[in-house]
């Protein structure tokens, strides 16, 4: 089954390399249309599309804002800390209410993995999932891999390092599921108190050392040190993580010449990545904003339109 | 839907002067081709789109910019479609304000890809006029648009389909009219 006859996209597990590569493909002409003067063409329509986030988030939120307003459908972002929520309504009755305004698709971020699945199930609006909990961020891997395969040319072989706190990162498993997929090598990094049990079974390599993981990669992918995550005191000091783990200049050495590194931002600088990379030419961050609103337009352009049960002519 | 080749309208070299008499006309119509650009229509107007081209500077010796349209996110039809289709990038890397577009493609029928090619176009930039090149005009127009240089006029029914083959896509020039095979 291709991906235009699924109804939601909940994790990039589910997705075949072929449903993947047709997103890409055409988030490369979406990300032609955001360059142009006039960044708007009339695709969606009378279609309208809702934001629900449970989790604070800016650079996410208005990217799915601002793909659906250039590919000119009506966007709203509901803002759950003022909402009904608060006044104790059910996850299930916020949805149905959303859906008899009669938005067309929701994106949902929430800190409950599996929570977008729930309602995907009880709902007929398509379900793009934002990030829920230490499970997937499906459009964040998509718009890394478009960003690898943009800068690489092909995702055929790469060496792929993971770095940081791969426990709580949905944004690494959604990696890991995404690229698993090209025949990359995968590559894990970080303290054992954040490395997930197991985690050789999703085909990934696992290191301690900062200096082996890097050893020869093409892309260095950074996560964000979740220090809302952190009240349990899973590593001793911000300092002592940024002294084994932070990317700096000295451990890039180990790296190919070429290397990308990757964050999904934002960024805390000094602690998993230097400014030195951060604000050098082998960061692609600002390229990764970018691309993720293309990517996000690619997404929408194959959700939102179409009919649900005719056969095209 | 199986469709069958039924008659060939068109061959190699019909299709090249054709191509080479639309060149001439152009170049008549806008009394040179200083001010002219040429943008074909995804899919096969970008290959015919290239030969006008090359045949204007052949005759006029003056180099015509060339682009190439993706008009898929301007369709008038994505709602009705089951599945949506694949988008292509627009590769029209010059400025279009000021220059006489001439838009190509292979068939004129019921005009709304042409409707979808000038709405895209406008959302480019603003160009002085837009002409439209055809290869083949099959009629049965649904809206207000008429081809302002034509390979050939073909009257066809509803249940025919015209074919266009470009040597750069399907490896041979020709032009067929097909109709439907019951399986």
């Amino acid at each position: 089954m291709g991906f235009e006859q699924k109804k939601d996209l909940l994790g990039l597990r589910e997705l075949s390399r072929e449903d993947i590569e047709l997103i890409l493909n055409i988030a490369l002409p979406m990300k032609d249309v955001i360059k142009r003067d006039i960044k708007k063409v009339p695709t969606l329509r009378g279609k309208a599309l809702a934001t629900v986030f449970y989790e604070p988030s800016t650079r996410t939120r208005t990217s799915f804002e601002i793909a659906g307003k250039y590919l000119s459908a009506d966007t709203v972002n509901l803002t759950v800390s003022t909402s009904s929520v608060l006044k104790g309504e059910s996850l299930r009755d916020t949805i149905k209410t959303i859906e008899v305004m009669g938005f067309d698709l929701l994106v949902m971020r929430h800190s409950m993995s599996g929570a977008p699945h729930y309602v995907a199930r009880n709902t007929d609006m398509r379900i793009i999932n934002a990030g829920d909990g230490a499970n997937e961020h499906p459009t964040q891997a998509l718009l890394d891999i478009f960003s690898i395969r943009e800068k690489k040319g092909s995702l055929e072989d790469l060496k792929i390092a993971i770095v940081g706190d791969i426990l709580h990162s949905r944004v690494a498993r959604s990696n890991i599921y995404g690229l698993s997929k090209f025949g990359c090598e995968i590559r894990v990094v970080g303290p054992s108190t954040l490395m997930p049990p197991e985690i050789e079974k999703l085909g990934v390599k696992r290191y301690y050392s900062l200096d082996e993981a890097l050893d020869g990669v093409d892309v260095i992918n950074v996560l964000r040190i979740q220090r809302e995550r952190q009240q349990i005191g899973l590593f001793p000091s911000l300092d002592e993580y940024a002294n084994l783990y932070m990317i700096s200049p000295e451990h890039l050495l180990r790296a190919r010449d070429d290397v990308l590194v990757l964050h999904p931002g934002p960024l805390n600088r000094g602690i998993e990545i230097s400014s030195q990379i951060a604000d050098s030419n082998v960061a692609v961050i600002n390229e990764q904003i970018t691309n993720g609103v293309a990517v996000r337009m690619a997404l929408l352009f194959l959700m939102m339109g179409g009919a649900r049960d005719e056969i095209a002519n | 839907m199986q469709l069958r080749d039924k008659t060939m309208i068109m061959d190699e070299t019909a299709m090249g002067r054709a191509l080479t008499r639309i060149a001439h006309e152009i170049i008549e119509r806008n009394k040179g081709v200083e001010k002219v650009a040429v943008v074909g229509i995804r899919r096969r107007g970008g290959p015919l789109a290239k030969r006008l081209a090359a045949r204007i500077e052949e005759i006029e010796g003056v180099e015509v910019p060339v682009g190439i349209l993706d008009i898929t996110l301007y369709r008038d039809d994505l709602t009705t479609l089951a599945s949506q289709p694949v988008v292509h990038r627009t590769e029209v890397n010059f400025n279009i304000n000021g220059l006489i577009i001439v838009l190509v493609d292979d068939v004129l029928y019921t005009g709304r890809t042409v409707r979808a090619a000038l709405d895209a176009l406008i959302d480019l930039g603003r160009p002085k006029a837009i002409q439209l090149a055809v290869l083949v005009d099959r009629g049965h127009r649904e809206l207000p648009i008429k081809a302002d240089f034509i390979g050939r006029n073909v009257p066809t029914s509803r249940q025919e389909e015209i074919a266009v083959r470009v040597k750069e896509i399907d490896s041979k020039d020709e032009v067929v009219i097909q109709e439907i095979v019951d399986t």
